[in-house]
C-alpha cells in the first residue's frame, strides 16, 4: 500500500523543509500506538530481567482497564453516548466469577459463559430503557442502573456484601490456568488486542458508521431508513459485553469481587482514561488508561499527595488538548497529512 | 410503631431534604443558565464545612463560622470559576465532566494536606444542644434549627427569584440565554453571579452539616450524587423542582432506611434484614429518578419555556 | 594519621557488616488512616514507633524499616496493599489492620504467603476458631471479650432489656453476640447500621420508643464521636445508660469531651493502669503526642514490644520462620496490661476490665477503671482452632 510522493507546490504552507522529504508513512500517533503495543507485549519478559514480578500484576491492571475503556469508547466515542455506568458490567463479570467460585465451580469457561450470558440480558434490558433518553438524561439513568446495583450488591450478605467477596482460585480453561500472574497478563493482553482488531473492522464497517452518523445527527439517518435504536442498542450491549470480560480478569487478578468495582467513581475513571487518551480514536483509550494508571503509580510513590498534581493536570489537559493526547497527536498527522497532501 | 416515631422519622427525612435543597438550588441554577456540569459543587460544600470547622474550633463561636465560612466558600467558588471554569462554558459535558472531577481531586488533597486525612470535628452551638418538644417526643433542637434555616433560605430565594431584578435575569438566563445576552446584559456577570450564590448556598450547607456529619476529604461525593438525583428528578434549572425533588429524595431515604428494615424482617433473617434495609432504600432513590426519566424527562416540575 | 583513621573506620564498617544482617528489616504497617477511623490507625502508628525511635530505628537490635500504607476501609485497597508488600517490598512481617473487615480479607493472603501478621487491634471470631494460622499473633482481643465484659457487668448491675447497636459488619456482630453470651437478661432488639453510615438519629428515636433499662453499642472512631454527640443531643444521655466497647476511647474523647461522661465501657487497658510498663507508655506518649493515648495505641506499643523481644531472640533472622515463630509464641516481654499469654490460636489470654468515662486528676475527660469481672480470660473460640 505504497503512496505518490506528493509533489512539493511552491508556497505550500510553512513546511518547506519537510516537503521536499519522502512522505513519512509512520505518523506519530501511529507511532506511539506502536511502541504502546509492543511495550506492552514485553512487560513480562521486561520484568523477569529487573527480577521486579510486581509489575507484572501493575501492568495486568492498567491492560484490563485498557480493555473496559475500550468497549465504553464504541459507545462513547463513535456514538457519543455517554454511560455513567458501564462499571456495573465490570462489577457483573467480577461477581459472576466470585459467585461461581463461592459455589465450587473453578473452570473458566463457566465463568465467561455465564458473565458474558447474565451481562448480555441485563444490557439488553438497560440499553432499551436508557436509550428512550438522550444528553444529560442518558448519562443520569445509566448512572441511577449502576448504583442500583452497587446497593444491590450490599444486600448480598452471603457474598460478602459491602466488604467483598474473596476468590479462592483463578479461573481454569482446562487447556491452561490463570493462576500464573505471566498467564493471566498475556491472556489478559491477547484479548485487548482482539478487540482491538475485531474494533477496527467494526468501525470502519458499515456498523460504524451508522454509529458515527447517530451521533452526527439521528434525525437524519432515521430519514435515511437505519433503524438507529437497533444499531445503538447492539453497540450498547457489545460495549457492556467488553467491560464484562474485563470484570472477569479483573476478579482473576485481585482474587476479590466488591461493590465498589460498580461504582459511579469507577465509571468516572472509565471516562477519564478515554477523554485523557483520545475519544473516537481505538487505541486513545488504551493510551489514557496505561497512562493514568502509570502516572498515578509513579506521581505515588514520588509524594503521597500526588493527587493535587494530577487533578490540576486532568483540568490543564482538558482546557488544552481538545481530544485528548492521542487524539492531538492523531489531529496533527491529519493536519500534517492534508498540508504536505495538497498537490497530491 | 408510633405517630411519634413516624413523626420523627418525618423530621429527620425534612431535615435531610433541606440540606439537599440548599445544594440542588445552586448545582440547578448553574446548569440551567449557564448549561455547565459542576462536578465540583460537591467540593465546595466540602470546603464550606471545613472553613465552618476551622473558625469554630479557633473562636469557639458557631456565629463566627458561619460569618466567616459562608463568605469565604462564595469567593472561593469564584475564584475558581473565573480562574479555571470560564473557559469551559463553551465546551462539551464530558469536558465540563472531566474538568470538575479534575478539581474534586485537587480538593480532596488540598484538605488532606492542610487538615489531615482524619475527620475534623465540630460541636453543635450550646445554645441548640437541647431538645424541642413537639407533640410529645422530643427533637434535637439543632436539627429542627436547620429546618428553619432551610425554610427561610428557601423563601429568600423565591423571594430573589421572582420578586427582584436580577432574579429576572436569572430566569431569563434559563430559559432563553442568547437572547439575554442579546438584550445587552452582562452575561459575564450574571454567570458570576449565579456561580457565587450557589457556592454561598453550597457553604452555608456544609456550616450547618458540620456538627452533624463527619467532616473529611471526600465528603462531597455521596451529597453530590444525591443532588445530581435531585436535580435530575425535580428538573434541571428550576428551582421549585430543586425544592421538591430534594424533600422527596430525603424523606423517602430516610423513611426507607427506618422502616424498611423492620418490614424486612418480616420475611428475612435479621442481619441480612438490616443490611438490605438501607440499601434498597438508597436503590429507591434510583428507581424513582429513572422511572421519572423514562416517562418524563424533563424532571418533574421543569423550568417553563415559552 | 589521617591513614590510620581510615583504616580504622574501614575496620570498623567491616566489623559491623560482619556482626549480623544490618540490611534492615522491612515491616509493613498497614491501618486506617484516613476518614472518621483514621484516628485509630493514627494510634496504633505513633505508639508503634514510639518503640522503634526509642531503640534508635531498631526492635530486637536490628534497624527496621516501617512501611506506613493507609488501607482507607476498603477491603479490595488492603488486598492490594498486601500484594504490593509482600510482591514488590518483600516483607516478612506485617502489623496494623485496625478494622475486621480489612482483616477478613487479607488474613489469609499474609499467612498462606508464610509472612508473619502481627494484628495490633481487629480479632474477628473466625481468625481464632477455624481459620486460625499459626503465623498470625493478635496483640489485641478477640472482638467478642470485650464485649463480654460488659455483658457480665450488666448482669451484675441488674439490667434486664436491653438493645444492642453496632455497625452492619463482622465485628460488629461479634461484640452484640459477645454481650449476649454473658448477658444474662433479655436483648429486645439488635440494630445494625450501616458501616458508613454516619447519622444515626433514625435509629437513636427507636431506642427511645422503646425505652430500655440500658443500650450496649459498639462504634469505633468516628462513627462513635458521632453517636455520642447525637446520643446527648437526642436527650437520651442520663436517661438510658449507655454501655459500649471502642465507643469511648482515647482516639474518640478528645472530640466527645463531657458528652461522654458516664459512659461504661470494657477492654483490657486504661491510661489509669498502675504498673511500671504502663506508666512510662503514657508518660512518653503524652510528652510526645501531647493527647492521651488510647487502647489502640497500647494494642501497638505492646506489637512493638513483643517484635523486639522476638527479633532480639532470633538475632535478627527472621527468615528462619520456624525459630521467629516459636520466639513470637514465647510472647517473652512486659505488657503493659500486666500478664501477657498467648493462646493456642495467637490471641492472647488476659484480665478485662470496666471503665467509666470521668475527669482525670488533671481534669481531662479520660477513663476510669472501675472493676474487673473476667480474669484469665480465653476468647470464646479457641477451642475451634486446630493449632495446639
Amino acid at each position: 500500500m505504497t503512496r505518490p510522493m506528493p509533489v512539493p507546490e511552491a508556497g505550500a504552507g510553512g513546511d518547506a523543509p519537510r516537503a521536499s522529504a519522502p512522505r513519512r508513512k509512520v505518523t506519530a500517533s501511529k507511532l506511539v500506538g506502536g511502541v504502546l503495543l509492543v511495550g506492552l507485549a514485553l512487560v513480562p519478559v521486561i520484568s523477569a530481567l529487573i527480577e521486579q514480578p510486581y509489575y507484572v500484576t501493575l501492568f495486568t491492571r492498567m491492560v484490563i482497564f485498557a480493555l473496559a475503556a475500550l468497549g465504553l469508547n464504541l459507545i462513547l466515542g463513535y456514538g457519543a453516548l455517554v454511560s455513567f455506568g458501564h462499571a456495573l458490567y465490570i462489577g457483573l463479570g467480577a461477581y459472576a466469577v466470585g459467585i461461581l467460585s463461592f459455589h465450587g465451580v473453578g473452570s473458566g469457561w463457566a465463568h465467561l459463559g455465564v458473565a458474558l450470558a447474565v451481562g448480555g440480558v441485563v444490557a439488553v434490558v438497560l440499553g432499551l430503557i436508557c436509550l428512550r433518553t438522550s444528553g444529560m438524561a442518558f448519562i443520569m439513568i445509566t448512572l441511577a442502573f449502576a448504583q442500583m446495583f452497587y446497593f444491590l450488591a450490599f444486600t448480598l450478605k452471603q457474598y460478602g456484601g459491602d466488604d467483598g467477596l474473596t476468590i479462592a482460585a483463578r479461573s481454569d480453561f482446562g487447556l491452561f490456568t490463570l493462576a500464573s500472574n505471566t498467564t493471566l497478563y498475556y491472556f489478559a493482553f491477547a484479548l485487548l488486542v482482539v478487540c482491538l482488531v475485531a474494533f477496527h473492522r467494526l468501525v470502519h464497517a458499515r456498523f460504524g458508521m451508522v454509529l458515527r452518523g447517530c451521533r452526527a445527527n439521528e434525525r437524519r439517518m432515521a430519514a435515511l431508513g437505519f433503524p438507529t435504536l437497533r444499531y445503538k442498542l447492539t453497540a450498547y450491549v457489545i460495549s457492556a459485553l467488553v467491560c464484562v470480560i474485563a470484570g472477569v480478569l479483573l476478579a482473576n487478578l485481585t482474587k476479590f469481587a466488591a461493590p465498589s468495582y460498580m461504582s459511579w467513581q469507577g465509571s468516572g475513571d472509565l471516562i477519564v482514561m478515554i477523554v485523557l487518551g483520545g475519544m473516537g480514536t481505538l487505541i486513545g483509550p488504551v493510551a489514557g488508561a496505561v497512562g493514568l494508571l502509570v502516572l498515578e503509580e509513579f506521581l505515588s510513590a514520588w509524594t503521597d499527595h500526588w493527587m493535587i498534581v494530577l487533578g490540576p493536570m486532568i483540568v490543564l489537559i482538558v482546557l488544552t488538548a481538545k481530544r485528548g493526547i492521542y487524539g492531538y497527536l492523531a489531529d496533527r498527522d491529519a493536519r500534517r497529512a492534508t498540508e504536505a497532501g495538497t498537490g497530491a | 410503631m408510633t405517630v411519634g416515631l413516624f413523626l420523627t422519622q418525618a423530621l429527620n427525612g425534612l431535615q435531610l431534604g433541606i440540606l439537599l435543597f440548599l445544594l440542588a438550588a445552586g448545582l440547578t441554577l448553574v446548569f440551567g443558565i449557564m448549561n455547565f456540569v459542576n462536578l465540583a459543587h460537591g467540593s465546595l460544600y466540602m470546603m464550606g464545612a471545613y472553613f465552618a470547622a476551622a473558625v469554630f474550633n479557633a473562636t469557639g463561636s458557631f456565629v463566627v463560622a458561619g460569618l466567616v465560612g459562608v463568605p469565604a466558600t462564595m469567593l472561593l467558588g469564584i475564584v475558581v470559576e473565573r480562574v479555571a471554569l470560564t473557559r469551559l462554558y463553551a465546551r462539551d459535558h464530558l469536558d465540563q465532566v472531566l474538568a470538575t472531577f479534575g478539581l474534586i481531586l485537587f480538593f480532596n488533597e488540598l484538605v488532606r494536606i492542610i487538615w489531615g486525612p482524619a475527620s475534623v470535628y465540630m460541636n453543635v452551638p450550646a445554645a441548640l444542644s437541647g431538645t424541642v418538644e413537639l407533640f410529645g417526643l422530643r427533637y434535637p433542637s439543632y436539627r429542627f434549627a436547620i429546618i428553619g434555616v432551610g425554610l427561610a433560605v428557601g423563601l429568600g430565594l423565591y423571594l430573589l427569584i421572582h420578586r427582584t431584578r436580577a432574579g429576572m435575569l436569572i430566569r431569563a438566563g434559563a430559559t432563553h440565554p442568547e437572547i439575554v445576552a442579546a438584550l445587552g446584559v452582562n452575561i459575564r456577570r450574571l454567570n458570576t453571579l449565579v456561580f457565587g450564590l450557589g457556592a454561598a448556598l453550597a457553604g452555608l450547607a456544609g456550616l450547618m452539616a458540620g456538627p452533624i456529619v463527619s467532616v473529611q476529604p471526600g465528603m462531597g461525593e455521596p451529597i453530590l450524587i444525591l443532588t445530581l438525583v435531585v436535580i435530575v428528578t425535580g428538573g434541571i434549572g428550576s428551582i421549585r423542582g430543586a425544592f421538591y425533588g430534594a424533600l422527596i429524595v430525603g424523606v423517602v431515604d430516610t423513611i426507607g432506611r427506618a422502616f424498611l428494615p423492620t418490614l424486612l424482617r418480616e420475611f428475612l433473617e435479621r442481619s441480612l434484614a438490616q443490611a438490605a434495609g438501607p440499601a434498597i432504600a438508597s436503590m429507591l432513590i434510583y428507581v424513582l429518578m429513572a422511572v421519572v426519566l423514562a416517562i418524563r424527562p424533563q424532571g418533574l416540575f421543569p423550568v417553563r419555556h415559552g | 594519621m589521617q591513614f590510620i583513621r581510615i583504616v580504622l573506620a574501614a575496620a570498623l564498617a567491616g566489623a559491623a557488616c560482619g556482626v549480623a544482617a544490618q540490611t534492615p528489616i522491612k515491616i509493613g504497617f498497614m491501618a486506617e488512616l484516613s476518614g472518621p477511623q483514621g484516628a485509630l490507625g493514627q494510634d496504633q502508628y505513633d505508639a508503634f514507633m514510639l518503640v522503634v525511635d526509642q531503640n534508635g530505628g531498631k526492635l530486637g537490635g536490628v534497624p527496621v524499616q516501617v512501611l506506613k500504607e493507609d488501607s482507607q476501609l476498603k477491603p479490595e485497597v488492603a488486598t492490594q496493599i498486601v500484594d504490593k508488600l509482600i510482591e514488590k517490598e518483600k516483607v516478612p512481617i506485617i502489623t496494623g489492620i485496625t478494622f475486621s473487615n480489612v482483616m477478613m480479607a487479607v488474613h489469609k493472603k499474609i499467612t498462606e504467603k508464610e509472612v508473619f501478621l502481627i494484628g495490633s487491634n481487629s480479632g474477628p471470631a473466625p481468625i481464632a476458631g477455624a481459620q486460625c494460622s499459626a503465623y498470625s499473633f493478635i496483640t489485641s482481643w478477640q472482638n467478642d471479650s470485650q464485649a463480654e465484659v460488659v455483658g457480665k457487668y450488666a448482669t451484675d448491675k441488674g439490667y434486664k432489656r436491653v438493645i444492642g447497636m453496632a455497625p452492619n459488619y463482622q465485628a460488629g456482630k461479634d461484640f452484640v453476640a459477645g454481650f449476649k453470651r454473658f448477658f444474662k437478661g433479655e436483648v429486645i432488639d439488635e440494630i445494625y447500621t450501616p458501616l458508613n453510615q454516619p447519622d444515626f438519629s433514625a435509629e437513636l428515636a427507636q431506642v427511645a420508643a422503646k425505652n430500655p433499662d440500658a443500650i450496649y453499642v459498639f462504634y469505633p472512631g468516628g462513627l462513635g464521636v458521632n453517636f455520642v454527640r447525637q446520643y446527648k443531643q437526642a436527650g437520651l444521655a442520663g436517661k438510658v445508660p449507655l454501655l459500649s466497647t471502642s465507643t469511648t476511647d482515647g482516639s474518640t474523647l478528645p472530640a466527645q469531651k463531657e458528652d461522654a461522661l458516664g459512659v461504661i465501657s470494657g477492654t483490657f487497658w486504661g491510661p489509669d493502669f498502675n504498673n511500671p510498663v504502663s506508666l512510662k507508655f503514657v508518660d512518653d506518649f503524652e510528652r510526645k503526642h501531647n493527647r492521651i493515648p488510647s487502647q489502640y495505641a497500647a494494642q501497638s506499643y505492646d506489637a512493638a514490644l513483643l517484635l523486639d523481644s522476638a527479633i532480639g531472640k532470633v538475632k535478627g533472622n527472621v527468615a528462619d520462620k520456624k525459630a521467629f515463630m516459636a520466639a513470637l509464641k514465647a510472647a517473652d516481654f512486659k505488657s503493659l496490661r500486666g500478664n501477657f499469654k498467648f493462646n493456642n490460636n495467637g490471641f492472647p489470654i488476659q484480665d478485662l476490665y470496666v471503665f467509666e468515662v470521668a475527669k482525670d486528676a488533671k481534669g481531662r475527660v479520660s477513663l476510669k477503671t472501675i472493676s474487673a469481672p473476667l480474669k484469665d480470660h480465653q476468647d470464646a473460640y479457641h477451642t475451634q482452632c486446630a493449632l495446639k
